[in-house]
């Protein structure tokens, strides 16, 4: 039998705000333990939460993003007891979502439905110590609350997915889509954007759904992929020979390249939702809606479009995968200023794509100004192609050097004609009186003006192409 | 999802008579310990309560929207500003088992539900 | 012991002036905590130094020319579950024995700013869960009118020291009728201001959406300035109203004339005839005094009860759920951090605590949370639309505050149902958020103290205060300075 594999994911996004979703504390990875802790984000008794005003903004961004009806919405306790839940219950949003019923429009075209994108509560940060810190053998666990309250928007998405590629497609597609809404910095490898995934089977050409099992600890679009592949060839194991799936949540075990069902309570499946009596309804107005649309920049989607356009009707399939990552990585602007500039395009997103990209944050941090000088003199001639991608590791080594003079000093640079015209006018500029000499006949007055340019240049200019220049410009 | 954060509706049951056994569930689920004399005083005394309640859980209220907050307030939000946390010396000194400047906990034992 | 006989608005005007000193007030007020307090057990703990310190503020306030607030040098109790930073806050738990907040109630807080001098935690029912602060892991407090008595609960420490004469006004909070009810028994005025008029941070959550701090004192007027230090919108609290609170004290006379009173047949039904009788003459003193008098039903209200007893256990089973042995208060270990969370629970709760935990697990859980809780919230809005139709009619409304006068200690401690009735009168302003009010209006047969409670529409603090200065004026015989 031919088997269909049907995928939905949920992703949580740690939003970008500089306070936590009800509390004043900063909202920061990395910092020392039991440092941005309040009574609030604490859970201690008599604290009460009061919503982030910009939390909701980015949530509604995101939602605006994801083509998402923009709704009133409130808040809902989710009740289970665990040490890193500083109240023994998530404030989470539960039927009344403030973003739901959008999609998101993959490269290729296919559209996945975003089912709601809801704002909650992050959990503090347990470490298991003792017998290789696993939770079901370790001696002790030690919390840190600095996470706790940190604000999310969870992502659920429709069973629209068919393949693990699709899947991949989809997060990465949505990790672009939080960076470019400025909502979130996508760090997957810091906890910023998480993945659990929802795969189930069913014999191919049929509509009803099989049963699924989730996925957690998805930390990179590549254990994304695997996991997927994992388990529907696990489930389908099972299905050919009879036997059922059972509905589980499975654990990715990235080292061992397998899922793990997750063992929990018995009573862990009732959560005793209920409205949260300690937070009003959240009600953006059209007005608030309308600023947060009219703020965002343009989507991942949309700069695609802008840089295929650099191209006319010629991106190539090779093009368009470099406009993919171009945009993805936000070098884009980077990309666009320099054709501006008149680099050809092609030139501008290969350097973009490949050397630029290859520098991961580093080369984002490279200067706009910095990268379209460098694309500019390989364009004329002035570097060879060696010689300007050698240029640029160096940019992005120092971002706060000049391009041209690490060129120099790389001894890389040759003048090129416009330079070279250029430092000829500006010594004939330096010395009027020179000029008016060799302009009478002074013809030995050459030699002092090439002398000047020589110097001017740190001997990069070629003398009888200055004295070809002197004499074009007397004649 | 597990079913158990599947939003929507909840499953509707029709209350019966409380039993011991859902007395010690719900004990279980609030994280209490009940000795046997206690399940059968609790259930006795939870039935009296839930016995009153049925006058109101009978009353055909459908037409009617619940209220979660007595008065119609939306929007209380704050701005994104930092404020002081607290001093985490004071805060530890609060807690019964500390170690690494972090609250230690026994084993968990079993992942989050 | 004379501060006990004198009310806050005069002792404020005393120490205000300089006529009297903040020290010499908070000396009396320890002194007589002191001598009479071993008896009653109002206080779980006397703040002696701190209470000293703070009438010193006020005094150098004084000398130096500045005001020191509207309630300088005032005596106050506070309900053991308003948090105090750096002073033991319990709730009458011993799941929270020693624990000290790092931080002050937003009430705590306006209240020192006011000049008041906070002399002691008083005691409560544990979390504020009861009826008679019999509920108290602490011990119970006895009611100053007849020590084999209840004060009433859940703030019954707060009731009695104001009846004592310990503290001439004192700090209560309200879910079910948790100040009205314990006023009542203890013969002085307790008042639930409506629903986000008082922030509630910094107040021990026991039922969010019903929990409202209020005032006790001996007079309506001293519960007016009081109820005015602590009203007004705090941006920490997301339920507090979003505006300001207007001065009920200065703006509100005694005075009746022309307002319509309607007395709630369906808040006296079921009463002591003492009680009932008691209610019928204050109406008919609102009468005399130009007020416009009818009998009014609401049917509606009988279903209170049974809904208060699923949403504010519901509340309660969540917002007791932190206390988990992890991060503050009691620990019992245990081999894995479930058990330990168990141990400590199990033994950290009292048992009305664990039966209301599990009522509202019960009643949240899956399943049963349309026929409970879900159903409950309806009964909320019937509640609500039967109080709008009567207050269309009406300006307020005239009924009892508890069914009786104050019961024996013991009576009624292992009738839970029993402890529930007590609130019948009183919740369903909790559930519509409305505020009210109990004064003494004289005595039963048992020469025990009963109360009148005046109901008002959300916000109309000012007209309950008015109204029940009437009614205060007309009482039969004053019950203060209980036990001296």
């Amino acid at each position: 039998m031919t088997w269909e594999m049907v995928i939905g994911l949920e992703v949580h996004c740690e939003l970008a705000s500089a306070t936590k979703l009800f509390c004043g504390c900063r909202n920061a990875f990395g910092d020392e333990p039991n440092t941005n802790i309040c009574p609030i984000c604490l859970g201690l008794p008599g604290s009460l939460p009061v919503l982030n005003a910009q939390a909701v903004e980015l949530a509604m961004r995101i939602g605006t993003a994801l083509h998402c009806e923009i709704r009133p919405s409130s808040f809902a306790r989710k009740n289970y007891f665990y040490p890193d839940q500083a109240k023994d219950y998530q404030i989470s949003q539960y039927d009344e979502p403030l973003n739901a019923g959008g999609w998101l429009e993959l490269p290729d075209g296919f559209r996945v439905g975003v089912t709601r994108a809801h704002m909650e509560e992050d959990t503090g940060k347990l470490t298991h110590v003792g017998e290789g810190g696993r939770i079901n053998s370790a001696h002790h666990a030690l919390v840190d609350y600095n996470r706790s309250g940190v604000p999310l928007v969870e992502i659920v998405s429709e069973p629209d997915m068919r393949s693990s590629a699709q899947a991949r497609d989809y997060a990465a597609e949505l990790r672009g889509i939080l960076m470019a809404t400025g909502a979130s910095d996508g760090r997957m490898e810091e906890g910023s954007m998480r993945v659990d995934a929802n795969v189930s089977l069913r014999p191919a050409g049929t509509t009803a759904f099989g049963t699924r099992c989730e996925i957690k600890n998805l930390n990179s679009l590549r254990s994304l992929g695997r996991a997927i592949e994992y388990e529907a060839a696990r489930q389908m194991a099972l299905l050919e020979s009879g036997e059922r799936v059972d509905q589980e949540t499975r654990h990715w075990d990235e080292a061992a390249g397998r899922t793990e069902p997750m063992r929990s309570k018995e009573e862990a499946n009732d959560y005793r939702y209920f409205p949260e009596p300690d937070l009003v309804p959240l009600v953006p107005d059209a007005a608030w809606q309308e600023r947060v649309r009219a703020a965002m920049g343009p989507m991942p989607a949309d700069r695609r479009a802008a840089l295929s356009a650099l191209f006319g009707d010629t991106a190539l399939g090779a093009q368009a995968d470099q406009i993919r990552a171009v945009v993805d990585l936000g070098l884009d602007t980077m990309v666009e200023q320099a054709v501006g500039a008149g680099v050809p395009a092609a030139l501008a997103l290969a350097r973009a794509a490949n050397e630029l990209a290859a520098e991961g944050d580093r080369g984002r941090a490279l200067p706009i100004g910095s990268f379209v000088t460098l694309v500019e003199m390989e364009a004329k001639g002035e570097l060879s192609a060696t010689q300007a991608k050698a240029v640029l590791r160096a940019a992005v080594a120092d971002v706060e050097r000049d391009p041209r003079q690490l060129a120099r000093e790389m001894g890389f640079e040759a003048l090129g004609a416009d330079t070279l015209a250029t430092a000829v006018a500006d010594v004939i500029a330096a010395h009027p009186d020179e000029w008016a000499r060799y302009m009478s006949g002074e013809d030995k007055l050459a030699g002092y003006f090439i002398n000047e340019v020589m110097t001017a240049t740190a001997n990069k200019a070629n003398g009888k192409e200055v004295a070809a220049e002197l004499r074009r410009l007397r004649d | 999802m597990s079913e158990g954060t599947e939003p929507g509706h909840h499953a509707r049951r029709t209350p019966g008579k409380l039993s011991p056994e859902e007395v010690v569930h719900v004990a279980a689920l609030a994280r209490l310990a009940l000795t046997d004399a206690e399940v059968e005083l609790f259930t006795a005394q939870l039935r009296t309560v839930l016995d009153h309640a049925a006058d109101v859980a009978a009353l055909d209220l459908s037409h009617l929207a619940p209220t979660a907050h007595p008065l119609p307030v939306a929007n209380a939000l704050r701005p994104d500003e930092p404020r002081p946390s607290l001093d985490r010396e004071e805060v530890l000194a609060a807690a019964p088992s500390v170690e690494d400047n972090r609250f230690r906990v026994p084993r968990i034992g079993a992942p989050a539900p | 012991m004379s501060d006990g006989t004198m009310g806050a608005v005069e002792l404020a005007a005393a120490v205000r002036s300089g006529a009297r000193s903040a020290r010499a007030v908070t000396e009396e007020a320890l002194a007589a905590v002191a001598a009479r307090d071993d008896e009653l057990h109002c206080f779980l703990r006397v703040l002696g130094d701190e209470a000293l310190e703070q009438a010193d503020a006020v005094d150098a306030a004084v000398a130096r020319g500045q005001d020191p607030g509207p309630l300088a040098g005032v005596p106050v109790g506070l309900k053991d579950n308003l948090c105090t930073r750096g002073i033991p806050t319990t709730c009458a738990s011993r799941i929270l024995d020693g624990w000290r907040p790092p931080y002050d109630a937003t009430v705590v807080r306006m209240l020192r700013q006011a000049g008041a001098i906070a002399v002691g935690k008083t005691n409560m029912d544990e979390f504020a869960m009861g009826s008679s602060t019999e509920n108290s892991a602490f011990g119970p407090t006895r009611n100053p009118h007849g020590r084999d008595r209840v004060p009433g609960g859940s703030s019954g420490g707060s009731a009695a020291a104001v009846a004592a004469g310990f503290t001439p006004i004192g700090l209560g909070s309200d879910t079910g009728g948790s100040i009205r009810q314990p006023a009542a028994l203890c013969g002085v005025v307790g008042m639930k201001p409506t629903y986000g008029r008082v922030s509630r941070y910094g107040l021990v959550a026991f039922a969010s959406s019903l929990d409202q701090i209020g005032p006790f004192a001996t007079t309506v007027e001293d519960a007016a300035l009081l109820f005015d230090v602590i009203a007004g919108h705090d941006p920490l609290d997301s339920t507090s109203l979003p505006y300001p609170s207007p001065p009920t004290f200065e703006s509100t006379g005694a005075g009746s004339e022309g307002v319509r009173v309607g007395v709630c047949t369906d808040l006296i039904d079921g009463c002591a005839p003492d009680v009932v009788a008691r209610v019928r003459e204050a109406a008919d003193a609102l009468s005399a005094a130009g007020a416009k008098v009818e009998e009014i039903r609401i049917p509606e209200l009988a279903y209170g009860l049974s809904a208060y007893y699923l949403i504010a256990p519901a509340e309660a089973s969540s917002n007791l759920a932190r206390y988990d042995g992890v991060r503050y208060g009691l620990r019992v270990d245990a081999e894995d951090a479930a058990a330990m969370n168990t141990a400590t629970r199990t033994a950290g709760f009292g048992a009305e605590v664990k039966r209301r935990i599990m009522l509202g697990t019960y009643a949240l859980s899956a399943g049963y949370y349309d026929a409970y809780y879900a159903q409950a919230q309806r009964v909320r809005t019937l509640v609500l639309e039967a109080f709008a139709r009567a207050y269309a009619s009406c300006d307020v409304l005239l009924g009892a505050t508890a069914p009786t006068t104050a019961f024996a200690l013991g009576e009624k401690v292992d009738d839970p149902m029993a402890m529930y009735m007590n609130d019948v009168c009183t919740i369903p302003s909790n559930l519509a958020g409305h505020p009210a009010l109990s004064v003494p209006f004289g005595t039963g047969g048992d020469g025990l103290p009963i109360g009148v409670q005046v109901l008002a529409p959300a916000l109309a603090e000012g007209l309950l205060f008015q109204v029940a200065r009437v009614v205060e004026a007309a009482a039969p015989s004053p019950t203060r300075g209980a036990g001296q």
